[in-house]
């Protein structure tokens, strides 16, 4: 327990010093993360009263998309503390964050899974295959696009897109919204 | 590695039943067995002990090929029959290697190829997307297929039903609770323990096989990345060296060192995640912070070193597509000297948890004769005395220049998956140095050569769930005409459903995470 307790105060809270080491642009600036997450924390609060819901749905993804929407919960980014959460259900959200070309054999789930989330609820489409069939396209085994079987919100290019493009991706989601 | 005297012995000893012919212009070493003799095949390479690796079949004018792969002591063998496509069956091997018995399935949905006397034939890969007598990967099939507007969902699958007083249902799946692939699972429980589990996969099925038709070797490399994206490494490389292969190119030492630092940072990544997800099962969330931070740090150095987070795209036919500079290097060199730190106290913490003792021993077990029946892989096989590395019993560049040590438990629970996966971690951030100072200046990527139409090539490599077997064969004019990528998860997914066997419900997802199958890896 001891040890434990020392491991957590000795590695502090990286989820603010964000520049301890210096990474390439775009992938851990520790001023745009904040700024980011401030301008999503106000459009939430004023939106969404406070939290923002998101199911994600792995659609036919490589699973490439789903290590990074995973990384969004770490303690770098920790998006939970803009009022940004994931959930267990599509019964409990607002956003759908759908990932891969929709297979053919998800299709169905897909759809289900759009009709299950109350309205109003708005779907993003995250990384390339999601947003216009990436390398898979379209073929007797994949719709391509999350466009072609449900109505989508937003579009998050990038294969797979970082965890800061999925950030300014809601960000831009939620502008848009009224 | 111990001679390969075996394929003699084994050749004079199979003369006495089936007559072998060797192709020898190929630069894999083929059998050619009389389809009649599939199984007889089988029963004698069990009894000497040769492990199945994997199969698949493709169309060749009016014939089908059928190739099964088999390993023993390093060395492996490629056994092919060719079969009218008028009639196209064989005896099954999968009645003598329960490993072949998904590889047979799908062979069977793709190519309408009955394999007879299959213990269990029911379809594998195909859900409702295409009709029951039509098979995408056959020539006439058109890649477009023929869609109806929506495709319906699987329901009438007949999955294993068990009776008596107490016995429930749970179907779970496929959009599970968490950020995870889709897949089915079936379980029949009485109270909380497990009393069966069927997995139903092929939800993710994107017909890569199909679309890799007539790509042109950068092409194909793309597309292998993305056979799973946390391996997008692990299969890039086993592609492009089947690839290499079939033409005849070799790549530059240099550029077969970076190949090494690459399949190593991924292997590390996983499974720095991995173990931070298992303890997250278990409720300890202190280790899935430090861990989730460590793989991020990693994550943030691959972007700096080799310009993306996953390394995806930089392996190329031929080569690498980005060098190192000797900053990268010594940046890569300082955080493992960090990460080495910062492991040391965090492993330390963990083994003392007694939390995490509590779950993880003995639960989740698979038996050492269990795994060897399944021809389970990587540190799943590993941690159920599996003593199988591709890396030390075959080795290829980089990894013939380098003493590959292989991590090995025999306990076979979580905690034996678990403490693999971290002797993994150590071996191969020891590896990372090594290559790092093996590094020699020269080119990163050879010219690439156009293959003599039907050449073919078979890549094999150890990515981070295991070994990997990737077929390719070129038509003419540097087209692929057959790709098969078999992913470790193809052979662990079955493991699944014994080790899960009389623990309880809860306890599903930590087994489930000790194993971390690929579904797109597995359902291409
Ligand atoms: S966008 Fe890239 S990472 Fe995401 S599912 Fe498609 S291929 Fe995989």
């Amino acid at each position: 327990m001891l040890r434990i307790l020392k491991k957590i105060l000795t590695t502090g809270v990286v989820t603010e010093r964000f520049s301890l080491r210096s990474h390439a642009a775009g992938h851990g600036n520790v001023d745009e993360l904040e700024q980011l997450g401030i301008q999503v924390k106000r459009h939430i609060d004023k939106k969404f009263s406070g939290s923002i819901a998101i199911r994600q749905v792995d659609a036919g993804s490589c699973n490439g998309c789903e290590l990074e929407i995973h990384a969004l919960n770490n303690p770098f980014y920790d998006i939970e503390r803009f009022g940004v959460h994931f959930v267990a259900s599509p019964r409990h959200a607002d956003v759908l964050l759908v990932t891969g070309p929709v297979s053919r054999h998800m299709q169905t789930a897909l759809l289900r899974t759009y009709e299950a989330t109350p309205n109003p609820k708005w779907v993003v489409a995250a990384g390339d295959c999601a947003a216009c069939g990436g390398e898979f396209g379209v073929s007797y085994a994949s719709c391509g696009a999350v466009s072609n079987v449900i109505p989508v919100d937003a579009v998050i290019p990038g294969c797979p897109p970082t965890p800061l493009a999925l950030m300014k991706g809601l960000l831009e989601l939620m502008s848009a919204k009224k | 590695m111990s001679s390969s005297n075996w394929t003699t012995d084994f050749l004079s000893l199979l003369s006495r039943d089936i007559t072998v012919t060797r192709i020898d212009t190929s630069p894999v070493i083929v059998w050619q067995i009389e389809s009649h003799a599939w199984q007889r095949f089988a029963e004698l390479a069990m009894l000497q002990n040769l492990r199945w690796a994997a199969g698949w079949a493709e169309q060749a004018q009016n014939r089908f090929l059928i190739n099964s792969c088999f390993e023993k002591q390093g060395e492996y063998v490629l056994l092919r029959a060719s079969i009218d496509d008028a009639n196209p069956e064989l005896p099954s091997q999968a009645t003598v290697y329960p490993a072949a018995n998904r590889s047979e399935r799908h062979t069977q949905d793709m190519f309408g190829i009955r394999f007879i006397g299959h213990p269990d034939n029911r379809r594998w890969t195909r859900h409702q997307a295409w009709t029951e007598n039509s098979y995408p990967l056959r020539k006439d099939f058109p890649v477009q297929g023929t869609p109806v507007g929506i495709t319906a969902p699987d329901m009438h699958y007949p999955f294993i039903k068990s009776h008596g007083a107490g016995v429930y249902e749970i179907p779970v799946g496929p959009v599970h609770a968490g950020i995870i692939e889709p897949g089915h699972f079936r379980f029949q429980a009485v109270g909380e323990l497990i009393l069966n589990l069927e997995e139903r996969l092929g939800y993710v099925h994107k017909g890569m096989e199909k679309i890799a038709e007539g790509r042109t070797p950068e092409s194909l490399a793309r597309l292998a990345g993305r056979v799973s994206g946390d391996t997008t490494v692990g299969h890039c490389w086993a592609a492009c060296m089947a690839m290499e292969q079939a033409s005849g190119v070799v790549i530059p030492p240099r550029a077969a060192l970076i190949r090494g630092i690459l399949a190593e940072r991924e292997r590390i990544a996983n499974h720095m995640g991995d173990i931070g997800a298992i303890c997250n099962d278990v409720a300890f969330v202190f280790a899935q912070m430090q861990f989730t931070r460590l793989r991020e740090l990693w994550l943030r150095t691959n972007a700096t070193v080799f310009g993306h987070r996953l390394l995806m795209d930089r392996i190329v036919p031929g080569g690498v597509a980005c060098d190192l500079s000797e900053a990268s290097c010594s940046l890569i060199k300082k955080d493992i000297v960090e990460l080495r730190k910062e492991l040391a106290e965090v492993i330390l913490a963990l083994d003392l948890n007694s939390s995490l003792e509590d779950r993880l021993y003995t639960a989740g077990f698979l038996s050492e004769d269990t795994a060897a029946a399944y021809g389970t892989l990587g540190y799943v096989g590993r941690a159920s005395g599996q003593d199988k590395d591709v890396r030390r019993d075959t080795p290829y560049p980089p990894y013939d220049q380098i003493k590959v040590k292989v991590a090995l438990e025999t306990q076979g629970d979580i905690a034996s998956r678990f403490w693999v996966r971290y002797k993994e971690i150590m071996a191969a951030l020891h590896m990372i140095e090594d290559f790092i100072d093996q590094l020699v200046a020269g080119d990163i990527r050879s010219e690439w050569q156009m293959p003599a139409s039907g050449s073919e090539g078979l890549g094999i490599v150890e990515g981070w769930r295991g070994e990997i077997v990737c077929y390719v064969r070129f038509d003419a004019d540097d087209k692929i005409a057959r790709f098969y990528p078999r992913d470790p998860s193809q052979l662990n997914w079955p493991a699944l459903e014994k080790l899960v066997l009389n623990n309880i419900v809860p306890d599903f997802p930590v087994c489930n995470k000790s194993l971390n199958g690929s579904y797109s890896g597995n359902d291409l």
